[in-house]
């Protein structure tokens, strides 16, 4: 496990019961688009709809749900220009300027990574998205203006190709269930940070 | 479909299910007030949308290292000559859930998924000897943020 110092990342090992990991394995490729769709979940893992939204709530308390979300395809909706920026940020900042600039519209994923000097002096990643590079660009100076003096350079990695795209697997998931999510093109979690297109 | 068939409430039922679908019993007709719609209608739209692609998914997006797994982003330099065949080594890994390249030196960049955080290390030693290259790992150290919120 990482060593995570973000407040909302010190959790403690929490490992899925076998309750849970039976909703992770019925939810992972979507949720059912029906009225009471606890129910229906319920019916596929042997629990009823009641049990299966506690549970749901109780991991989205504890962080391992982020939430229920619609993931929109970047590129369909017009978002043909994502770039993932990175930023060489004097240490002493980072903490809050990463704050700050996680917080500027377009900016999707945020994260503190490390240097591997002298080839990658950049720790601060942004991935931003636009309709254009030039919008992408524009962004990119906003952030620029934000980080001020402490940051000595930075880069936009536009991506020009998809080499491989699949799904992430569920931890400790038995081998058929493994390869079915690994079969399912749609990631379930949200830490997609090379996902850029264009 | 393209971004100019979408309509006003196609677009309404996007920017606001970017946001969270609640944790409560009968939550689309709850979405559904809200926007205005009757549940059927919200239903049948959700189901176009994800069917014909304009969302990857919709559900529940789940974090992979609470739940025990391990998660990096990895970059390599390969050299041109070299680049298909050590995109197709990557490609055989299961544990390489993204790969893209971009635009720098290093020019091939990835996300490593395992079922256990103590995978992570043992993959980037595999894909060392495998490629013969020096795998950059960038694991987070800090994060600020995790959203997508593209409006439309």
């Amino acid at each position: 496990m990482s060593d995570f110092t973000y407040p909302s990342d010190r959790g403690e090992d929490q490992r899925l019961d076998e309750q849970d990991r039976a909703i992770v394995l019925a939810t992972q490729a979507g949720l059912p688009l029906v009225s009471d769709p606890w129910t229906a979940i319920g019916e596929q893992v042997g629990m009823n709809g009641e049990e299966v939204l506690s549970r749901m709530q109780a991991m989205l308390e504890r962080g391992m749900i982020r939430r229920i979300a619609a993931v929109p395809n970047h590129y369909r909706l017009g978002y043909v220009a994502n770039g993932m920026t990175v930023w060489d940020v004097a240490d002493a900042d980072i903490e809050r300027l990463g704050r700050e600039i996680a917080a500027i519209e377009g900016v999707s994923h945020c994260y503190q990574r490390p240097r591997h000097l002298p080839d990658w002096p950049y720790n601060l990643f942004a991935m931003l998205h636009g309709r254009s590079r030039e919008e992408v660009e524009q962004q990119a100076r906003v952030l620029r203006d934000c980080l001020g003096e402490a940051c000595r350079d930075y880069r936009i990695l536009y991506s020009s190709r998809i080499l491989k795209k699949t799904g992430l697997r569920l931890a400790g998931a038995e081998p058929e269930a493994a390869n079915n999510s690994l079969n399912n093109k749609n990631s379930w979690t949200d830490s997609n940070e090379t996902d850029a297109r264009g | 479909m393209n971004t100019l068939e979408l309509d006003v409430e196609d677009r309404a039922i996007i920017n606001r299910l970017q946001d969270g679908l609640p944790l409560a019993p009968y939550p689309y007709v709850l979405v559904a007030a809200e926007l205005g719609l009757s549940e059927e209608e919200l239903l049948e739209r959700l189901a176009r949308l994800r069917d014909s692609g304009v969302l990857t998914r919709f559900g529940p997006m789940y974090h992979a290292e609470r739940l025990g797994g391990g998660l990096t982003l990895a970059a390599l330099a390969v050299p041109e000559a070299d680049y298909e065949r050590v995109a197709g080594i990557l490609d055989a890994f299961p544990e390489v859930a993204h790969n893209y390249r971009r635009e720098h030196r290093l020019n091939m960049w990835f996300v490593l998924a395992t079922e256990s955080a103590e995978r992570i290390p043992e993959v980037v030693a595999e894909l060392e000897t495998a490629t013969g290259l020096r795998v950059f790992n960038m694991p987070k150290e800090r994060e600020f943020h995790v959203r997508l919120h593209l409006p439309v």
